[in-house]
């Protein structure tokens, strides 16, 4: 029988395309031929709004980027801020935020495990990680009231003190998260369905990963060893003892492998972190009206999903003249074609889960 | 004596077909709620507790809000096929529990009184059958919808179940060489001589493959494939809505009853209490139409292991799922049929 090829179309209402992502793929059979990712459905206007909102007012609304990850956002765009302002942040600000941003690349990490999990047919997984991601959740509502937009970075500092109440919550959710992994781990690392489903799968040549720019955890997967906490560190991120863990294969089970060694590593900076935390100040001065003199500056981080970067220009008036976000989930997206060609439908949506994209940052 | 006849030969058989009806139809909402909770006790979370006593009205709050909703048909489905999907697949499931035993005979007054609608000494075949019927369900509604989801669902399903259907056929028939019958009544008594089919050696790997099958063949997870959420939203049944998608749902946990109910009966004794053989252990079994009752725990062991299957593994891929069938369960069900027949000869 002559089977036509047919043009199907995921999305931008389907459980597995992350939010409003609309995929149009051409299958033969099952066979993906084609894939043609269309975006937009999430537009904002982020990038133009913050031309007229004030630096301090554009913080909070970075939360509604990558909203899986929001206090990596904030990190992104105050560092950027600050080298543009030349503000000096203190030391013990430096590690508070350091501690939040990890403890964010866990909860993110983890959502990233439970979705890609369910995708793939092990909805049980989402539900442990979320228990853990609940955990952390609940540092991020004691320490600023809120759980997801958080707002928990100010630019030169931060917004509140750990208090010792809440380094000890802390410290209990770092001891919690292990177990968790372990068991999510020994319910997907050895399974032979698991490994069918992703050994292989997704896989792109390192030196494709870097001329499409992929970044992040996807990246490292591919065996390139580029982590800008190393690279370029940030944020005192020097300070720290922690490796990078690398895959060989470049496919959707070495992304999976990559970011579960990660978690455990950011558990390692958040314990040396809250041990050797410094005394001192939470916020550097910061005048009330922050006007930057004219000039421009460009600063990334290692976010969740890959390098964040944010591009300023300041006119010397209060308000920025132009943002630009760098997104790593839609840079990330570039390769997703290239990955998908030749498998079949179900591994899209294993190759999608393993990108960890998030829509809110695709669209802006 | 002529009432009587009528009363034996054609009002009971009706009750017993009546009541096997709506047995069946309690097992779906006993199931449904469950496995709801179940799963959720597996993943930590609580699933429905809110509707009746630990929510177990659940499934019938859902039962009549499907039954409520508006019956939506596209305009370009095909009207006879779109529509008679959902009959067949629920007919052929309920058909097939016409020759499944439930339980042991009642003798009364002369007449003994059996637990099962109908007997018949190709029962296995039949049972087999008509409960693969349910395939023609899967083609007409996922072609008949002439929607692409549905469409690739069908298509899936259709190359899935024919798969599974012959290793399940090989792993069913070393039973049938064991008991020299395809009477599923005569299947049972057999295993009150000699015990229970699972304890016999050679029959412990056709036990594997008829159960694995048997996950397959009823759609379940990690074999959902027809019905992958997260890949193809809900397969063959996406353009289906109300009382016809509830259809395709009832029917889904009869065929689940059914083969929970074929392992029991072909594998793990039917009605019997463990070792019925054994003089000592007759007080398991205390009076005439116990084994019901027996019958009731083991396939309810299976419907539970159903549902933990389900939490624990994550989808097969479909050619994986192909691949399983013909790589594996196929030459391993000859090889072992090739085994028992040799035994049996010998």
């Amino acid at each position: 029988m002559a089977f036509k090829q047919i043009e199907l179309n995921m999305g931008p209402q389907h459980p597995s395309t992350h939010g409003v992502l609309r995929l149009k793929l051409t299958v033969d059979n099952e066979v993906v031929l084609k894939i043609e990712p269309v975006i937009g459905y999430l537009h904002r206007g982020m990038e133009k709004l913050w031309e007229h909102r004030t630096y301090p007012q554009i913080t909070p609304l970075t939360d509604r980027l990558d909203y899986i990850a929001a206090i990596l956002n904030n990190l992104a765009y105050v560092l950027a801020v600050e080298k543009l302002a030349g503000l000096e942040v203190p030391k013990r600000a430096q590690y508070i935020r350091v501690i939040l941003a990890e403890l964010q690349r866990v909860a993110s990490h983890l959502a990233w495990a439970g979705f890609n999990a369910n995708d793939i047919g092990a909805a049980s997984v989402l539900l442990y990680s979320f228990i853990e991601r609940e955990g952390v959740l609940e540092v991020f509502e004691a320490y600023c009231g809120a759980r997801l937009t958080v707002h928990a970075l100010r630019i030169g500092g931060v917004a509140n003190d750990l208090t010792p109440k809440l380094i000890a919550l802390i410290r209990q959710v770092v001891a919690a998260v292990p177990q968790r992994l372990a068991d999510i781990e020994a319910l997907l690392s050895e399974n032979r369905i698991w490994k069918h489903r992703t050994i292989g799968i997704g896989h792109i040549a390192p030196d494709d990963a870097l001329r499409y720019g992929l970044t992040g955890p996807a990246l490292r997967a591919a065996g390139v060893c580029w982590d800008l906490r190393k690279n370029i560190p940030y944020s005192s991120s020097e300070d720290f003892d922690f490796e990078v863990p690398l895959g060989q294969n470049s496919d959707v089970y070495d992304r999976y492998l990559v970011r579960m060694a990660e978690m455990r590593q950011s558990l390692r900076i958040i314990t040396q972190a809250l041990d050797r935390l410094p005394e001192g100040e939470l916020c550097a001065k910061v005048p009330r009206f922050l006007k930057i003199p004219p000039g421009e500056v460009f600063h990334t981080i290692e976010g969740a999903k890959g390098e964040l970067g944010f591009y300023i220009k300041s006119n010397g008036t209060d308000k920025p003249e132009r943002v630009k976000m760098k997104a790593p989930s839609f840079i990330n997206m570039q390769c997703f074609e290239k990955m998908c060609q030749g498998y079949l439908i179900a591994d899209v949506v294993a190759i999608l889960g393993s990108l960890d994209i998030v829509l809110g940052e695709i669209d802006k | 004596m002529n009432q009587h006849a009528l009363i034996f030969d054609l009002l009971i058989p009706l009750l017993k077909a009546a009541a096997v009806c709506i047995y069946l139809m309690v097992m779906v909402i006993i199931m449904v709620w469950l496995e709801r909770r179940l799963v959720g006790w597996m993943q930590g979370r609580l699933g429905p507790n809110r509707v009746g006593c630990q929510g177990v009205l659940q499934p019938i709050a859902d039962t009549v809000k499907l039954l409520l909703k508006e019956n939506i048909m596209q305009k370009q489905a095909d009207w006879l096929l779109f529509n008679i999907a959902p009959i067949i697949v629920l007919v052929s499931a309920l058909l097939a529990f016409c020759f499944i035993p439930f339980g042991d005979t009642i003798p009364f007054k002369g007449y003994t009184f059996t637990f099962w609608v109908a007997e018949s000494p190709v029962g296995l075949l039949l049972v087999m059958g008509i409960s693969s019927l349910s395939v023609f369900a899967l083609v007409f509604g996922g072609w008949g919808s002439n929607s692409k989801y549905p469409l690739l669902g069908g298509l899936r399903s259709v190359i899935q179940i024919l798969s599974y259907e012959i290793p399940v056929a090989l792993a069913v028939l070393a039973v049938v060489f064991y008991s020299k019958s395809m009477n599923l009544v005569a299947i049972v008594q057999q295993q009150h001589e000699t015990g229970w089919n699972i304890l016999k050696l050679p029959l412990i790997v056709p036990f594997f493959i008829f159960w694995i099958c048997a996950v397959a063949e009823t759609n379940r997870a990690p074999f959902d494939l027809p019905e992958a959420e997260s890949e193809l939203v809900a397969g063959f049944h996406t353009e289906y809505s109300g009382i016809k998608f509830a259809f395709f749902f009832m029917a889904e946990y009869t065929h689940m009853v059914l083969a929970s109910s074929l392992a029991v009966v072909l594998f793990f004794g039917g009605w019997l209490a463990p070792f019925s053989q054994v003089k000592a252990l007759a007080w398991l079994h205390p009076f005439p139409g116990a084994g019901v009752l027996w019958y009731f725990i083991k396939i309810m062991g299976f419907l539970c292991l159903f549902i933990w299957i389900r939490g624990t593994f994550p989808r097969y891929r479909f050619d994986e799922l192909i691949k399983l069938a013909w790589k594996w369960m196929v030459p391993l069900a000859l090889l072992n049929i090739f085994i028992v027949a040799l035994i049996r000869i010998w």
